[in-house]
C-alpha cells in the first residue's frame, strides 16, 4: 500500500529539485549558486532512497542478528548514493574553485556580471 | 577476450600515473606516453569494431555473467556493437590528432593536461561500449568533469572562466536531472543494466505517459550534452575559451557523444513501448532538429571569432543528425552515422586550423587578423576544403550521409527536410568560405554587418616556440583529417545501413546481453523501411547548396560593392532575425538554466499532448 | 530583476511540476519487480563473498567498474581544481609566508589548539577503522576518506598554515593520490593474470567476520580510502592557499 512515507518522499525529491533550480536561475552570489547545486544533488539522493525503501525490513548488514540472506532495504541504491555523495562534493569543489578565480579577476561573484563573452 | 575493457581501463591508469609522476617526466616523454595510450586505445577499438560485425560482444566486468536459470544481470556490462565500438574509434583518433598538435610547443602545466585529456579519452569510450545506466552517468559526469577541467585551463583569463562556469552548470544540472529518469527506470523494473530494462518495459507496459516523462528525464542531460535548442547556450562560451586540442575534441565527438547516448537509451530502452510513443518521439526530434539546425546556423554566419563560429556550426550539424536521427529507419541512421563521422573528422580539422591561426598569428578574429593571414595560403586552402565538406559535398561523408537522409525524408514524404539542409549547410560553410575569404585571400574590405554584435574575444596564444612558422605537427594532422573525411564514407556506406539495423533491434542487443534465445528477447516497433535507392537523387540540392554558399560568402564579403544593392537588402534582411535573437545568448547562467527549465518542460508537455 | 527569466522559469517549473506527478505517481505503490536486484545482492552476497556489508560489496565488487569511474570524478575534480586555483611559484612562496606569519589564522588560544591537537590521533584512528571495516559494517573507503581529511583540517584550525604545511608535503600527497586511483585500476588488472574479466574478485575470500574477509573489496577499500582522503587533503591546500594569499594582499 502506498503510504504517507512515499508520498512524501517523492514530494521531497521534487520540491527539493525545483527549488534548487530556482535557486541557481535566480542566484546573485555564486556561492550561493554552488549550494543551489548542492540541493539539486540531494533531490536525487532522496529520491534514490525512497525508492531503495523497503517497509520494515532492516538494513543490508548482516551481522549482530540479521541472518545472512535475510529480506533487507536494497542495498544497490545506498551504494550508489554513497559514492555520489562524496563524488559530487569534489565536483561541487570545482566548481567553487572557478568562484573563487572570479572573484580573483572580477572583485566580484555575482553570475549576472560573468558575461564577458555575449552574442 | 578482455580487450574489450581495455579502452577504458588503459588510459586510466596511465592517466593516474601520469598525473602522480609527471614531476619527474621530461615533457617529450609526457608527449609520447599520451600519444602512445591513444594510439593503442584506436588500435584496439577497431579491432573491436571488425569482432562485433556479426553480433555484440557482451563483456561482463567483474565476471558477473547472469546465471542461466535467471538470466538476471547482477553486474555491468559493456555491450560492444558496431556503432559503439566505431564511436570509440572516433574519440580515440581525435585525442591522437589533439595530442600530435599539442606536441611539444602547447603550454601544459606539468603533467595536468596529459592526465585529464587521457581520463577524458577513457570517459568517452566508456560511453561508447556500456550496457549500464548508471555506468552511462558515471561515465556521462566523468566527461563534465574532465571537461569543465580542461576548459578552465587558462584561468588567468576571465572569459575562460565564465565558459568553464556556463559549462560546468547547466551539464550538472542536466545529469541530475538525467539521473532522477534512471531512478524512474530503476523503480519500474529492479535493474540498471539496459538490456535487462528494456525487456521488461516492454512486458509489464506501465502507461505511456510515464514513458514518456522517463524518457524525457533519462536524455535531458544528453540533449544538454548534445546542445539542442533550448539547451545550447553553454557550447559556444565554452568553446571560444577551451585551449584548442580540448575544441577538437568537444566539437568533434563530445557533442555527438550525446546524441549516441540518446539512440541507444532510445532503441535499447524504449523500443517495445507502444506505438504513440514512438510517434511522439519522432515529432518533438523533429521539431528540435530543425529550431537546432536553424538557429546554429544562424548564429554562426553572425560570429567573428572562428572558435565560436566553429562552435555554432558543430550545433547546427547536431540538428541535422537529430533530423536524420527523427526518421526512425535504418538507412537514415546509418546516414546519420556517416554523417557524424565525416563531420567529426572535419570539424577537428577545422579546429586544428584555428589552433594554427592561433599560434601564427595571436588571434583568430576574423577582423583583427585581418589580411595577414596571406602569409599561410595553403592553411586556407585546407579550410576552404573544410567549407567544401561542411556543405555536404562529395567527396566528403557529410554528402553520402546526409544524401541518405534526405533521399529517406523524401520516402516519407517529408518535403521541409531538402530546404533546412539547404539553408543551414549553406549558412555554415558560407560563414567559413568568409572567415577564409577575408583573412587568407584579402576579399572584402568592409566589414559585415551581420557580424555586428558578435563578441570581440581577446585570446592568449596557447602555445610557445617560434611563431613565425607553422610547424608540422600541427597541419600534417588537419590535412590527414580532411583526406580521411574524403574517403571513410567508401567503405562504410553500405555496411553502416546493415549495422543500423542491428542498433536498431532491440532482439539481436537483448538476446546477446541477456543471454536468452532472440525469440524470448522484446521485439522493436514497426519501423519505416523504405528503401533509399527508390527515391529521387539528390543532385539538385547539391548544386543549390553550392550555389548558396557562394552567394551567402560573398554576401558576407563584399558589402560595399556597388552592384550589390540588392543583395545588401537580403544582408539587412538576414541579419535583422540576428539582432533580434542574439540577447538570447546573454551569457548569464542563469539564462541558461530557466531556459533549460522551459525547454524540458515544453518537450514534456508538448510529448504528452501528442500522446493522446 | 531579470523579469523574462523568471516568466521561462515559472512557466519550466510548472511544466516540471505536471511532469513529476506523471512520473511519479505510478510508483507509488511497492511492486515485487523493483526488489528483483536487492533480493538478487541480499540473498547472494554472504554466500559468494564472505562479506557481512552488502552495500560495501555492491560498491567494490558486483559494481565495482562505477566505483571505479565516481573515484576517478573525484580524482579530475581535484586535479581540475588544482589546476585552477594554481599559482607561479615564486609568487606563492613569498606571499604564503608573509601573509601566514601576518594573520592570525582563526585566533586560536594555546589552550585550545592543543585541544584540537589531540582531536587528532582519534580522528585518524577512527577514519583508518572506518575505512578496514567497510566490509563488515557501514563504512569503505569513502566514507572513511573524508573523516581521514578532516584530521588534516583540525591540524589547520588548531595551529595554522605554516605547521600544516610543515606536516603535510603536497607532493607527497600529490602522489599518494596517485596510487589510490591507480592502484584501484592495477587491483582490477589483477585479473587479468588469471585470464579473468576486468576487476574479477580473484584473491582468497577469507573467513567472514575478518578484517581480511572479501578478496580483493578489502584492498580496493584501502586504495580508495587513500585517494579520497588525499584528494581532500589536496582541495583543503588549494583552497587555504587562495585564500590566504587574498588576505594576504589586502
Amino acid at each position: 500500500m502506498a503510504n504517507a512515507f512515499t508520498y512524501a518522499g517523492y514530494a521531497t525529491a521534487a520540491w527539493l529539485f525545483l527549488i534548487g533550480l530556482y535557486g541557481v536561475v535566480t542566484s546573485r552570489h555564486l556561492v550561493h549558486l554552488c549550494l543551489s547545486l548542492t540541493v539539486i544533488q540531494a533531490s536525487t539522493y532522496v529520491l534514490f532512497t525512497v525508492i531503495g525503501y523497503r517497509q520494515g525490513l532492516p538494513a543490508p548488514i548482516f551481522t549482530d542478528g540479521i541472518k545472512p540472506g535475510a529480506a533487507a532495504v536494497d542495498p544497490v541504491v545506498q551504494a550508489l548514493m554513497l559514492t555520489d555523495i562524496v563524488v559530487e562534493a569534489t565536483v561541487v569543489a570545482l566548481l567553487l574553485a572557478i568562484t573563487v578565480r572570479i572573484h580573483r579577476r572580477a572583485g566580484t561573484a555575482d553570475p549576472n556580471s560573468v558575461n564577458i563573452m555575449q552574442g | 577476450m578482455q580487450m574489450a575493457a581495455l579502452p577504458v581501463v588503459i588510459p586510466l591508469i596511465v592517466a593516474a600515473f601520469l598525473a602522480g609522476a609527471g614531476d619527474f617526466l621530461h615533457r617529450r616523454a609526457l608527449d609520447v606516453i599520451a600519444l602512445a595510450t591513444s594510439a593503442s586505445v584506436l588500435g584496439i577499438c577497431i579491432d573491436l569494431l571488425s569482432l562485433s560485425r556479426r553480433a555484440p560482444i557482451v563483456y561482463w566486468l567483474g565476471g558477473w555473467q547472469p546465471s542461466p536459470q535467471s538470466h538476471f544481470p547482477v553486474g555491468i556490462c559493456f555491450a560492444i556493437d558496431p556503432f559503439g565500438a566505431g564511436l570509440a574509434a572516433l574519440v580515440s583518433l581525435l585525442v591522437l590528432a589533439a595530442f600530435t598538435f599539442s606536441w611539444s610547443y602547447f603550454e601544459s602545466i606539468k603533467s595536468l593536461y596529459h592526465a585529464l585529456m587521457l581520463a577524458f579519452l577513457a570517459a568517452m569510450c566508456g560511453l561508447c561500449l556500456t550496457g549500464d545506466l548508471f555506468n552511462l552517468f558515471v561515465w556521462f559526469e566523468l566527461m563534465t568533469a574532465a571537461g569543465v577541467a580542461l576548459c578552465g585551463y587558462k584561468s588567468e583569463e576571465s572569459q575562460s572562466l565564465q565558459g568553464a562556469l556556463n559549462f560546468a552548470v547547466t551539464n550538472t544540472i542536466a545529469a541530475f536531472l538525467s539521473l532522477a529518469g534512471i531512478a524512474l527506470l530503476y523503480a519500474e523494473t529492479g535493474s540498471l543494466n539496459m538490456a535487462e530494462v528494456g525487456s521488461t518495459l516492454a512486458t509489464s507496459s506501465p502507461g505511456t505517459p510515464f514513458l514518456a516523462v522517463a524518457f524525457l528525464f533519462v536524455v535531458a542531460g544528453f540533449l544538454v550534452k548534445s546542445a539542442c535548442f533550448p539547451f545550447h547556450f553553454w557550447l559556444a562560451d565554452a568553446h571560444a575559451v577551451a585551449p584548442t586540442p580540448v575544441c577538437i575534441l568537444f566539437s568533434g565527438v563530445m557533442v555527438e557523444l550525446g546524441l549516441y547516448a540518446v539512440a541507444r537509451i532510445y532503441w535499447v530502452i524504449f523500443a517495445g513501448s507502444p506505438q504513440q510513443l514512438h510517434h511522439g518521439v519522432r515529432t518533438i526530434f523533429m521539431i528540435m532538429g530543425a529550431l537546432t539546425a536553424l538557429l546554429g546556423a544562424l548564429f554562426c554566419y553572425g560570429q567573428r571569432h572562428l572558435k565560436r563560429l566553429l562552435a555554432f556550426s558543430t550545433m547546427s550539424h547536431l540538428g541535422l543528425m537529430l533530423l536524420g536521427f527523427a526518421l526512425l529507419a535504418p538507412a537514415a541512421l546509418g546516414g546519420t552515422a556517416i554523417y557524424l563521422l565525416g563531420h567529426g573528422l572535419i570539424k577537428a580539422s577545422l579546429f586544428i586550423g584555428a589552433g594554427i591561426l592561433l599560434h601564427r598569428f595571436g588571434s583568430v578574429d576574423e577582423y583583427d587578423i585581418g589580411r595577414t593571414g596571406r602569409h599561410a595560403i595553403p592553411i586556407g586552402l585546407m579550410m576552404i576544403l573544410g567549407a567544401w565538406g561542411l556543405a555536404g559535398l562529395p567527396p566528403f561523408a557529410t554528402y553520402f550521409g546526409e544524401d541518405q537522409m534526405e533521399r529517406i525524408a523524401a520516402a516519407q514524404h517529408l518535403g521541409w527536410y531538402p530546404p533546412i539542409f539547404i539553408v543551414v549547410e549553406a549558412m555554415t560553410a558560407a560563414a567559413v568560405l568568409r572567415f577564409t575569404g577575408r583573412v587568407f585571400f584579402d576579399l572584402g574590405h568592409a566589414r559585415s554587418n551581420v557580424t555586428s554584435g558578435a563578441p570581440h574575444i581577446h585570446m592568449k596564444v596557447e602555445t610557445h616556440g617560434k611563431h613565425s612558422r607553422v610547424p608540422a605537427f600541427m597541419w600534417i594532422p588537419m590535412a590527414l583529417l580532411l583526406v580521411g573525411a574524403m574517403l571513410v564514407a567508401f567503405p562504410l556506406r553500405h555496411p553502416a545501413e546493415h549495422y543500423a539495423r542491428q542498433f536498431q533491434n532491440p532482439k539481436i542487443y537483448g538476446s546477446a546481453v541477456l543471454q536468452i534465445t532472440q525469440s524470448q528477447a522484446a521485439a522493436g516497433p514497426k519501423l519505416h523501411d523504405e528503401n533509399p535507392d527508390e527515391s529521387p537523387s539528390t543532385f539538385w540540392s547539391r548544386i543549390a547548396v553550392l550555389l548558396a554558399m557562394l552567394g551567402v560568402a560573398s554576401l558576407g564579403l563584399f558589402t560595399r560593392s556597388r552592384v550589390a544593392s540588392l543583395p545588401k537588402v537580403l544582408a539587412i534582411a538576414a541579419s535583422a532575425p540576428l539582432r533580434f535573437l542574439r540577447p538570447l545568448q546573454s551569457g548569464r547562467v542563469g539564462d541558461y538554466v530557466a531556459w533549460f527549465a522551459f525547454g524540458i518542460a515544453a518537450y514534456g508537455a508538448a510529448m504528452l499532448l501528442l500522446l493522446r | 530583476m531579470h523579469r523574462p527569466r523568471l516568466v521561462l522559469f515559472f512557466a519550466g517549473a510548472m511544466g516540471f511540476v505536471c511532469l513529476f506527478v506523471f512520473g511519479f505517481t505510478p510508483l507509488r505503490h511497492p511492486r515485487d519487480i523493483r526488489n528483483r536486484y536487492a533480493q538478487q545482492i541480499n540473498t547472494r552476497t554472504f554466500a559468494e563473498r564472505n562479506i557481512t556489508d552488502a552495500v560495501s560489496a555492491v560498491n567494490f565488487d558486483y559494481r565495482g567498474f562505477d566505483t571505479l569511474g565516481e573515484e576517478f570524478i573525484l580524482f579530475v575534480s581535484v586535479l581540475g581544481s588544482l589546476l585552477l586555483l594554481r599559482m607561479e611559484a615564486e609568487r606563492k612562496e613569498g606571499i604564503l609566508m608573509d601573509a601566514a606569519e601576518r594573520s592570525r589564522d582563526l585566533g586560536a588560544s594555546d589552550a585550545m589548539g592543543l585541544w584540537i591537537l589531540a582531536m587528532v590521533a582519534p580522528k585518524l584512528v577512527f577514519g583508518i577503522y572506518i575505512v578496514t571495516h567497510g566490509q563488515l559494517t557501514p563504512g569503505g573507503g569513502f566514507q572513511g576518506g573524508v573523516i581521514l581529511a578532516t584530521a588534516a583540517l583540525i591540524i589547520y584550525c588548531g595551529k595554522g598554515f605554516p605547521i600544516f604545511r610543515k606536516m603535510l608535503s603536497h607532493s607527497a600527497i600529490e602522489i599518494l593520490e596517485a596510487l589510490g586511483a591507480g592502484g584501484f585500476v592495477a587491483i582490477g588488472m589483477l585479473a587479468f593474470l588469471w585470464h579473468r574479466p576486468f576487476l574479477t574478485n580473484v584473491l582468497p575470500l577469507g573467513k567472514a567476520h575478518e578484517l581480511t574477509s572479501g578478496g580483493t573489496i578489502a584492498l580496493i577499500s584501502l586504495a580508495t580510502g587513500l585517494e579520497v582522503s588525499a584528494g581532500f587533503v589536496l582541495l583543503l591546500y588549494a583552497f587555504l592557499q587562495e585564500t590566504l594569499t587574498e588576505r594576504g594582499e589586502d
